[in-house]
């Protein structure tokens, strides 16, 4: 399977508050919350890492989790926030980019 | 409960703002009737006191930011200032009398990411509108602007304050909005001016077309439940606050002032003399506002409104007492429902305003 690459959009605005990341995306005001492990895959999306070595490297280590199943979650997380713009991939690295 | 609720509720919770209202500057190039600042630059913070101030804001947790003034674009370093926002990932939101917004300006608030535009309009008609701005052809820049915005894909929201003299107008304007495009909001709020000049309060729209508003099915929504009698408070009711000044949200002014609220013009500090932070969490003034509950107001506890009432603790304050009723409120209760409040059953109503309080720099 090819490799994923995962970067924060620029359109978007968040913040940590109490652990839980609010992302909103500005394009179409969608508002998410991100609980821990999401907050972790989506701090470390810096474009050049890829998704598996995210989890791996940072998900598995931090947290008690099993990393079969991470690597689905983590999948299934990029997936819906890709839909709304919020994360860019691609199966090559990216470049982070600011407003 | 929404997400964006449950946030909020955090944040309380946390003891922390989420929402801050920021005043870049009081010039402006329109003289609108009804405005209570002074557009004289009595010394507006710096580009860098800004960036330093919005990155104290980033790092408290504060998400909603919305830029507004004066007319924001009247800073020549207004871009400048949104793109640092933008870059410490706050949710912007910039309000404007749109007249300097062409279509770069248009395509650059696109590029940095803000979120929703909010626009002053009065009136469909050039000759009511450019009254009350008193800036000949603002309305035809005003459309024009808005007219760019959306084409770049930007939320934009038409923000309506009534009065007497633009009352008959709303129609047209709801019209004009739909024809754009664009959201609708109202305001009937008319606020003493910042020198304490109550004169601009004759302004406001009488009682009856209050009821008027509020019996509008198309503003209104559910006419029925929005008008229905309040039901009996609940000690949950009694133990709430009034609304997230000082809460969760606060105003900032172009001179660093902070204040709980852009409408509650109590000095709690300045952050060119200290940390963001220190005020929001030391400030005797912040911390006073958050100690106040309902079954604290000696007037409104005992008011069938309590519960459902609108009262701006900021109004009641400029009306001399912050845990007063708030007489503007008390007319909204009494027109949407039928029911007099305790205030104006106690002959309060309709009684002059005592000795204002005007907005200076915390000491």
């Amino acid at each position: 399977m090819a490799e994923k690459y995962i970067a924060r959009s620029s359109a978007i605005a968040a913040r940590l508050l109490g652990g839980e990341m609010m992302v909103m995306s500005t394009a179409d005001s969608t508002f998410f919350t991100l609980d821990e492990v999401a907050s972790a895959i989506w701090q470390a999306a810096d474009g050049r890492t890829p998704l598996s070595e995210i989890v791996a490297g940072k998900i598995c280590q931090e947290f008690d989790v099993d990393r079969e199943q991470a690597q689905r979650d983590a999948a299934r997380f990029v997936d819906e926030l890709s839909q709304h713009g919020i994360l860019l991939v691609s199966d090559q690295p990216l470049m982070e980019s600011s407003p | 409960m929404s997400l964006l609720a449950e946030m909020n509720q955090k944040a309380l919770t946390l003891g922390l703002p989420i929402s801050v209202h920021f005043d870049i500057t009081y010039r402006c190039n329109e003289r609108c009737v009804h405005c209570y600042l002074d557009h004289d630059d009595h010394g507006e913070m710096t580009t860098a006191e800004i960036a330093d101030v919005l990155t104290q804001l980033a790092d408290v947790g504060v998400f909603f930011l919305s830029l507004s003034g004066g007319e924001v674009l009247m800073r020549r370093d207004f871009f400048e200032i949104v793109e640092r926002a933008r870059q410490l990932l706050f949710n912007v939101k910039v309000k404007t009398n749109g007249v300097m917004i062409h279509e770069k300006e248009a395509a650059r608030l696109r590029q940095l990411g803000v979120e929703q535009v909010q626009i002053s309009v009065y009136s469909h008609r050039p000759q009511v509108h450019d009254a009350i701005t008193k800036l000949p052809g603002s309305l035809k820049r005003t459309i024009r602007a808005i007219r760019f915005l959306k084409s770049q894909g930007l939320k934009v929201s038409i923000a309506n304050v009534l009065m007497a003299r633009n009352f008959s107008d709303q129609a047209g304007v709801i019209t004009l909005a739909r024809e754009l495009g664009v959201a609708y909001t109202l305001d009937p709020t008319i606020t003493p001016r910042m020198d304490g000049d109550t004169s601009i309060l004759a302004l406001r729209i009488p009682g009856s077309d209050v009821k008027h508003v509020f019996h509008s099915q198309e503003l209104v929504g559910n006419m029925e439940e929005f008008c229905a009698p309040p039901p009996v408070p609940g000690e949950d009711i009694m133990e709430g606050f009034p609304c997230s000044a000082g809460h969760t949200a606060c105003y900032i002014s172009p001179y660093g002032d902070v204040f709980p609220c852009v409408q509650f013009p109590l000095p709690s500090g300045n952050v060119r003399r200290q940390k963001f932070l220190e005020i929001w969490r030391h400030s005797p003034q912040l911390q006073e506002v958050r100690s106040i509950r309902a079954r604290d107001l000696p007037t409104c506890s005992t008011c069938a409104h309590v519960g459902t009432c609108t009262r701006c603790p900021g109004l009641a304050y400029v009306e001399g007492n912050m845990r007063g009723p708030s007489t503007a409120d008390c007319e909204k209760s009494f027109q949407r429902t039928g029911i007099p409040s305790a205030n104006m059953l106690a002959g309060a109503h309709g009684s002059t305003m005592g000795q204002l309080i005007q907005i200076q720099a915390a000491g």
